[in-house]
């Protein structure tokens, strides 16, 4: 492989998971500090306040990354990506100019009078703008999905003048898989915000640190992580037969399918051998419910498409197989915590495998956009754009590798500072109450 | 109109408004360190810009989204000939914008002092780098139909240099004429004192660009094939000197408008000289980039019209309402309490 090519890969694939260390939280959180400043205003207990205050902090040392990295992304396309930026753009940048219009500036701009308005607005303003911000960031993300769902079911298109050109707005915009995937992704960043909240929670309870406080905030994270991670599979389920309907051979990678089979079954331990197109290990088999989970009597094995036209298997089917079973032990955590609730602080295990459990959720929602993305391949425009006939034509080799190194080292240490900073305010716990 | 003309207004519009708001953030970012002789003149500074400047960003990512979106050609190729100044334009950018926002969180004197020099060049390389950018795409950059053949060191070329130097001293003025309208009053004395002495480095960098301009670049041919146009440069001198006039006379709520006036009369005298090229060639003008030729279909930018016809006012609507809530003096009082 070219190494333009390699390394541009690579540099997205690097800045586009750190940038989603950010925005899982930001989309989860937002709401959790709209909803407890709203608490506050409606039942005037000051324990509300202070956890507005105390997780609003957090949430803009997160923000603060979430944001910045952002910008890389869309400059990239042009920076790295210029064939895709001349052959999509027409229909691409639409939905990119419209998330800034419409969501990114509510999102700054109101999140700005959140953190200085507190003695220049009235209160119920002043909550106000964190709902506003929690709007926004959950829009912005159902306009990038819409982009996202294009690329993986383009739609609403025709070819002209060499490049993809939009025929139908609103197709691109209802286009069913974008929608799906922007309720996925909008529900998975509320699973990864409940248990952080659970999680840090967690953390002060065991210390018996401002017990009554912090049962509180466990209560809202453990509703929230509840919900939320049952939505997150649903609709998965949902977005599973959308994407055996629209990109077979995503479907197949994801588990690891070679033949095409009528009533096909799953096989709950699977090892795949890509090199000799089988499976080295089919076991614990459930009769069809492949083609259950698919909505599909016949599943399209990998076998029915040329070897070029097929995505890597191994990293597809392990992603896709480990972020079923995290999110299915989310419900199964957030479900204890729910019901374990009024004596939690003595139970000690939960609390301590609550506490480890807050990485989880970042990595279930890693996992999934590897599903998305290297399940996508070798296609960077499902079907129609290849994605080594997208790279930029005018960049050299050195330059990317320059950049590729120079994210690498940058985003390591934003990544270090963030997590040295969101842990030492974690730990601190909230401003002590005013007498 | 076509819709080409109409976007290619609205393109400039962006960049402008863009360059005029975050302008005084990144100006007040590289005056910072020396106006600054406290603590609290640091939080003061950063507060000052803290309510506005990730709003006022936002402004970029549109000006960068709207290219995208109605000439995606040009953002194509304008985005990958010039991906290493734009590389470390978003590293400035990057790190200034962590910088500002966690400055206040961190506690270490080490730590302050890092974020001190972030938010210094975080700020300093965009103000030049924005300038020398466009200065160059003023001058034409060197590609024809088979690709590109300048570098990073190719930009930086004298016209080149004097654009950066002349969006620099700008920023700088536009900034400590904000601060100055934010901040105690010892404080915004010290950021005016600065913005006087450096506006006279705006004015000479801003008259020798009219005249380099003529040397260097094309950009008075649309304005001599229609005079009436010059109405646009000679508004860009009046509000400079009316810059000038308001700051001597101490009146800076008054020395900022016309600044960020200038900001965007300057620019769009660029606008207006490049039209209709986006990105000129300087090898032949029959390669150049062209609204007509690097834009988004009609459809699509009918679609985006509608859009922005829609949002963008009730964008100026919300943003002007933040201005107007937190455009009061903060005071030391204020300072001392608060952990930003």
């Amino acid at each position: 492989m070219d190494t333009v090519l390699l390394l541009s890969r690579l540099q997205f694939a690097i800045t586009a998971a750190f940038h989603f260390i950010f925005v899982p939280l930001t989309l989860g959180l937002s709401i959790l500090v709209a909803f407890m400043e709203s608490r506050y205003l409606a039942t005037g207990d000051k324990d509300y306040l202070r956890m507005a205050k105390f997780w609003g902090r957090l949430f803009l040392i997160n923000f603060a990354l979430g944001v910045v990295t952002g910008i890389t992304l869309e400059f990239q396309f042009g920076m790295n990506w210029a064939e895709y930026s001349r052959y999509v753009g027409d229909i691409f940048g639409s939905p990119l100019a419209i998330e800034a219009t419409v969501a990114f500036f509510l999102e700054s701009t109101f999140l700005g009078v959140w953190i200085f308005g507190w003695n220049r607005i009235s209160p119920k303003l002043h909550a106000l703008s964190m709902w506003l911000v929690a709007l926004a960031t959950n829009l912005s993300a159902l306009w990038i999905l819409i982009a996202n769902g294009w690329m993986q079911n383009p739609v609403g298109y025709v070819i002209r003048n060499a490049r993809a050109e939009m025929v139908d707005f609103w197709a691109v915009v209802t286009n069913p898989y974008g929608i799906l995937k922007f309720f996925h992704t909008i529900m998975s960043g509320w699973v990864v915000a409940g248990f952080f909240v659970l999680g840090i929670s967690a953390y002060h309870l065991l210390r018996k640190n401002e017990t009554e406080f912090f049962k509180k905030c466990f209560k809202i994270g453990a509703i929230f992580a509840l919900v939320s991670s049952i939505l997150v599979v649903g609709v998965g389920d949902f977005h599973a037969k959308e994407v055996a309907k629209t990109q077979p051979t995503k479907f197949a990678a994801m588990e690891s399918l070679w033949e095409t089979t009528k009533d096909a079954p799953m096989y709950l331990l699977l090892v795949p051998d890509p090199a000799n197109e089988k499976n080295s290990v089919e076991a614990i088999e459930i009769p069809k419910f492949l083609s259950i989970l698919s909505g599909q009597k016949e599943v399209k094995g990998l076998k029915e498409f040329p070897p070029q036209d097929r995505p890597p298997v191994t990293i597809t089917f392990i992603s896709f197989r480990l972020m079923v079973v995290l999110g299915f032990l989310f419900i199964i955590l957030a479900f204890l915590a729910l019901i374990k609730f009024k004596k939690i602080e003595q139970s000690t295990t939960l609390l301590r495998i609550l506490l480890w459990s807050i990485p989880l959720p970042y990595i279930a929602a890693q996992l999934g956009w590897i599903v998305a993305e290297v399940g996508r391949q070798p296609w960077i425009v499902y079907g129609l754009l290849r994605t080594a006939d997208a790279i930029s034509k005018a960049v050299e080799p050195a330059q990317v590798m320059a950049s590729f190194v120079g994210f690498t080292i940058f985003y390591g240490a934003l990544g270090v500072i963030d997590i040295y900073l969101l842990s030492k305010y974690a730990r601190k716990g909230p401003e002590t109450k005013e007498v | 109109m076509e819709f080409q003309i109409i976007w290619f207004i609205l393109w400039g519009l962006l960049w402008a408004v863009y360059f005029a708001l975050d302008g005084f953030d990144l100006g007040a970012g590289v005056l910072y360190p020396f106006i600054s002789k406290s603590e609290i003149d640091k939080k003061a500074v950063l507060h000052a810009i803290g309510p506005v400047w990730n709003g006022n960003e936002v402004w970029l990512i549109t000006a960068g989204g709207a290219t995208f979106a109605a000439f995606p050609t040009t953002y194509a190729y304008m985005f990958s000939y010039l991906y290493t100044p734009l590389l470390i334009i978003l590293f400035a950018l990057i790190f200034r914008g962590v910088a500002v926002e966690l400055r206040g969180k961190s506690t270490s004197e080490g730590m302050k002092k890092l974020w001190d020099f972030w938010v210094f060049v975080g700020s300093f390389i965009p103000a030049l780098l924005f300038g020398v950018a466009f200065g160059n795409i003023f001058m034409g950059l060197p590609f024809d139909d088979s690709g590109y053949y300048g570098t990073l060191f190719s930009l930086l070329k004298p016209y080149g240099l004097l654009v950066g130097l002349l969006f620099l001293f700008t920023f700088i003025v536009h900034g400590g004429l904000w601060v100055s309208l934010r901040v105690p009053d010892e404080l915004a004395n010290r950021a005016i004192t600065k913005a006087k002495k450096i506006w006279y480095l705006q004015a000479i960098s801003a008259v020798l660009f009219f005249i380099f301009t003529a040397v260097f670049t094309n950009l008075y041919d649309n304005f001599v094939k229609t005079p009436v146009w010059f109405i646009v440069p000679a508004l860009t001198v009046v509000c400079l000197l009316l810059t000038g006039f308001y700051l001597i006379k101490n009146k800076n709520g008054r020395a900022f408008v016309f600044s960020a006036l200038f900001i965007i009369t300057l620019f769009f005298s660029g606008v207006i000289g490049i039209y209709p090229n986006l990105i000129p060639s300087s090898i032949d003008p029959k390669y150049s980039l062209t609204i007509f030729d690097s834009s988004s279909s009609t459809y699509t930018l009918k679609i985006m019209t509608i859009v922005v016809i829609i949002f963008v006012p009730i964008v100026l609507f919300y943003q002007a309402w933040t201005y107007k809530t937190f455009m009061y003096k903060i005071t030391e009082k204020e300072l001392k309490e608060e952990g930003y």
